[in-house]
């Protein structure tokens, strides 16, 4: 009882997560500019990704190996930090070398 | 029955890094393909995590989390190249 409850909650948490992913993906495969497309990624991949993690969190800590629910809390808190900074810093650098943002009538860059 | 629903997860995060590897390969400029770059590279430490849930093997999360360090401090070190020319100055 409690194995298939278990089970049911990963499953659903894996699958919204890789829906997040999916839409991330089609997001910087899509949009017409660079500013545009990590809008996108920046925040559909974080999401997702975390969600996978937490699922699998679900299911070890079920299966109990204390030692990897830990590395897996670890590598949720390091990716709610590095993912948003990696995508400001690349933002910044492409502003500050003179990037125009894209407008409704340009052509897709 | 839960080793399959981690495959089919598996290979459509797979399916994701090839989406994304697209625009890393054809991305008009350098932005594009650094930004493709770290997002399949924090795709990838996903993927590591649940290869070890198909592996049976605890061995595949230390990998992720060296992986994820490495990622994010190369997609830094190169946005920083990138906007000032240098790395680090005197």
């Amino acid at each position: 009882m409690m194995d298939s409850v278990v089970n049911a909650l990963t499953t659903a948490f894996l699958i919204l997560g890789v829906f997040f992913m999916l839409t991330g993906a089609i997001g910087l495969l899509r949009f017409p500019d660079f500013y545009t497309r990590l809008h996108a990624t920046g925040k559909c991949d974080t999401l997702g990704e975390v969600l996978i993690l937490l699922g699998c969190m679900i299911y070890t800590a079920y299966h109990g190996m204390p030692f990897v629910v830990f590395k897996l809390l670890c590598i949720i808190i390091f990716f709610f930090i590095a993912n948003p900074t990696g995508t400001h810093a690349i933002v910044k650098a492409a502003y500050k070398t003179g990037v125009k943002p894209w407008r409704v009538g340009d052509e897709r860059r | 029955m839960i080793e399959q629903v981690f495959l089919i997860i598996g290979l459509t995060i797979a399916a994701t890094v090839l989406l994304s590897l697209y625009r890393a390969a054809v991305g008009p400029g350098v932005f594009n393909r650094v930004a493709a770059v770290n997002v399949i590279g924090t795709k990838v430490v996903v993927l590591l995590v649940i290869v070890q849930y198909i592996f049976k093997n605890p061995m595949f999360i230390d990998i992720a989390i060296a992986y994820a360090a490495l990622n994010f401090i190369g997609t830094i070190i190169m946005s920083k190249y990138l906007e000032r020319g240098e790395v680090c100055s005197q």
